[in-house]
């Protein structure tokens, strides 16, 4: 888990760098609420404080804050952390034995609750433009017809992180970076950020085939939004995923399906919360009725 | 040659170097042996002998009843000095026959050799193992003279021979095949006889490619072939072997005769050919006896009978805080509570060492490196659950009985589930469910 802090560094220094303050406070407020809740939570079921420090709790807490926008008020971000915590988690039975991300739940939570506040975007400060609001390059895409009037951020500012959005998802370099360390550590399976990049690439690109006028590439939708955030750091998250290689393909390629049917198709800019929240609830299923071949089993043997 | 292996598995530092290149020597016979009736998978045997009653070395002092048993014989001359129950390293008391050494290694009158082994017939061959009472030497004891008689029905065309040793720290096999070469393989040959196998396969890991060399010198005249295998754990494992030579799966729940093999351990081989050869009966084994508490690690040939303390003395004792002994190998061994339990046929290892106290166990994250390591293509972690939750129908169905216990989803779980405890209480209530179902009218 310690590695999974580690590769969010370069997220975070991002994050730092282009919303500076907001985003240390929304950083600092989400892990000490959830932290927090861990706490009350153990307190309270009678167990030992020791899983304080196993990093989870701090994980989601930082996981959280990537998922919000700069502006977005303190106080709920609070409420979203011990949401996450408490129904995303503890009511489960705690680390392992919950279905959803826990992050995600608390995300989901936000968006529901206030959902002025968690689609309200300010310009990065490097940008120095002086804005109350600012859209974010899938809004733009989504409601300004931005391929059309040829207004779509440039790919390279979204490679960098120079654009509107939620504190950690901006910079793709900074993700991408944290990505191979998780990676080369074998922290996490490769079939998971691999499936869901293959899934939204053929799903956009198909769209982007038929009419380039209308739809962006697929290289945009991956560098934009949450992508990769949700790709590498959130629908990889074990608990949450399934334990099995073929299962882990269903998995993967379910999420990027959905993300792209969302984003292309359907009402919001952004799919990548509900697609991996859509695919966690399989998880169970996937694990029950793919199994792995026990050695020497019959074909129709189950 | 090509190197097979099987998917999946784990690979543990090998920490062979210890014994490696210490050659087998006699332990010497100690004052009094304590030899248990049961030392193998099956039945006890019956007690021949009584309290104050004289035997000689090689003396059959227990008689198998049933097929899935095996004889027990004397591994010193001297006097019975009771028959009653003690200390095993199964962790559970057996009746075992203690005789006070005479020093004197006198030979029961009746031991003789064929006089051509190889003019035997395969019931001929069988009998005499029978007689030596031999068992797998591998560590799961099975009574070879059993796995020599394939049924009927049952064509055998393939006899492996398992030189894998993959277990870390153990060499007796490795020292074996380096020490006793023309015996493993005129042994490895009778079997083929017995089981009326077409070739030998013998596997070897490629970390003892020294060892596979000096038996192929010797394999010329026979039917038989040495494959190297990845030094990969559990190679050794039976099923996994019989995989990786054929690419044959023995079904769930079935044997090797269900796929045309039978497959035999290199000590277990070399006790057939000195039983069929010289009829010596089974009362010594190779035996490593090393880990960082012992303080010079050795391979040593045992008397069968010989308390665990004898060999540790014998290798310069404990050193060190000692806090863990294990009969068998790191992986599958049992770990003892004390040293006063007797070397019996199945004792392929004593290892002594000092751990810290065992790591907290926190709760599975689903990592599934347990599911990616089963050898089995097992998932251990639900079955854990299953049969924490009773739930018995389910774990059973999801292949809890396909376990081999070999230990590798407990080495590779990073929260330290102890995974293999709740395989074994699981396999226990399951097997004993059944048995009390098939005992009802």
């Amino acid at each position: 888990m310690v590695r999974v802090i580690i590769a969010l560094l370069p997220a975070c220094l991002a994050a730092l760098y282009f919303f500076r303050l907001r985003a240390l406070a929304l950083i600092v407020v989400c892990i000490i609420a959830c932290l927090t809740t861990e706490a009350i939570f153990l307190w309270a079921r009678k167990k030992p404080l020791s899983p304080l420090l196993d990093g989870s709790a701090i994980i989601t807490g930082l996981l959280l804050a990537m998922t919000l926008p700069p502006s977005f008020p303190l106080s709920s971000a609070a409420i979203g952390a011990v949401v996450s915590i408490a129904l995303g988690k503890q009511i489960f039975g705690g680390l392992g034995h919950n279905v959803f991300n826990p992050a995600l739940v608390g995300r989901a939570f936000l968006a529901t609750a206030f959902p002025v506040s968690i689609t309200t975007w300010l310009p990065p400060a490097t940008l120095k433009v002086d804005m109350a609001t600012f859209a974010t390059p899938l809004g733009n895409l989504k409601f300004q017809e931005a391929v059309a009037h040829g207004t779509l951020t440039p790919l390279q500012d979204l490679f960098l992180g120079n654009v509107g959005g939620c504190i950690g998802e901006t910079s793709a370099i900074a993700l991408l970076l944290g990505g191979i360390y998780l990676l080369s550590k074998r922290t996490i399976d490769w079939r998971i950020p691999l499936g869901i990049t293959l899934a939204l690439v053929i799903f956009t690109g198909a769209f982007w085939l038929a009419d380039p006028i209308r739809y962006a590439s697929p290289l945009f939708h991956l560098l934009a939004g949450g992508f990769l955030l949700g790709a590498i750091y959130m629908a990889t998250d074990m608990v949450t995923s399934p334990v099995t290689a073929p299962a882990t393909w269903v998995y993967a390629v379910g999420i990027g399906f959905v993300t792209g049917l969302i984003r292309v198709v359907g009402g919001y800019p952004e799919g990548v919360m509900y697609s991996i929240l859509l695919m966690n609830a399989f998880v169970p299923l996937l694990n029950i009725f793919i199994r792995p071949r026990i050695l020497g089993q019959r074909k129709k043997e189950k | 040659m090509d190197k097979a292996t099987f998917p999946r598995g784990i690979h543990p530092p090998e920490n062979k170097e210890g014994t490696s290149d210490k050659p087998l020597v006699p332990l010497p016979p100690p004052e009094k042996v304590v030899i248990p009736l049961l030392q193998h998978f099956g039945c006890a045997a019956a007690p021949l002998v009584k309290k104050g009653q004289d035997v000689f070395l090689g003396q059959k002092i227990g008689e198998a009843k049933t097929h899935f048993s095996a004889h027990v014989h004397a591994s010193v001359s001297g006097r019975v000095l009771s028959v009653e129950d003690y200390n095993h390293c199964s962790g559970y008391p057996v009746l075992a026959v203690t005789i006070a050494n005479d020093g004197k290694d006198q030979m029961a009158p009746e031991t003789d050799g064929a006089v051509d082994p190889f003019s035997l017939s395969p019931e001929e061959i069988r009998q005499k193992v029978r007689e030596a009472g031999i068992v797998g030497l591998g560590g799961a004891a099975f009574p070879t003279a059993v796995k020599l008689s394939p049924p009927k029905d049952k064509h055998i065309d393939t006899l492996i021979i398992n030189g894998c040793e993959c277990e870390p720290l153990l060499t007796a096999d490795y020292r074996q095949m380096l020490e006793y070469p023309e015996a493993i393989i005129k042994g490895a040959e009778l079997a083929r006889v017995a089981v009326g196998a077409r070739r030998t396969l013998i596997g070897i890991e490629d970390n003892k490619g020294d060892a596979a060399s000096i038996l192929s010198e010797h394999s010329d005249h026979f039917p038989a072939a040495i494959r190297l295998l990845k030094t990969k754990y559990p190679q050794g494992a039976e099923k996994n072997l019989i995989y990786a030579l054929l690419r044959r799966e023995v079904p769930r729940g079935g044997l090797p005769f269900d796929v045309g093999v039978v497959v035999q351990n290199v000590g277990t081989v070399k006790a057939i050919w000195e039983a069929v050869s010289a009829g010596k009966p089974l009362y010594e084994r190779a035996v490593t006896v090393a880990g960082n508490g012992i303080r010079e690690p050795r391979n040593i040939w045992a008397r069968i009978g010989t308390p665990s303390q004898t060999a540790v003395d014998f290798c310069g004792g404990l050193i060190g805080d000692v806090n863990t002994i294990i009969v068998g190998g790191p992986m599958m061994g049992i770990a003892q509570w004390s040293l006063d339990v007797p070397i019996v046929k199945g004792t392929s290892g004593i290892l002594a060492w000092r751990t810290s106290a065992p790591a907290a166990e926190h709760p599975c994250i689903r990592c599934a490196r347990c599911i990616e390591h089963c050898p089995m293509g097992l998932s251990p972690t639900q079955l854990a659950k299953f049969i924490q939750f009773e739930k018995w129908e389910q774990a059973e169905k999801w292949g809890a009985l396909d376990c081999v216990e070999c230990g590798c989803c407990q080495y590779i779980c990073p929260s330290k589930i102890p995974l293999v405890h709740w395989l074994r209480l699981g396999k226990n209530k399951i097997s004993r469910a059944k048995r009390k179902k098939s005992d009802r009218p």
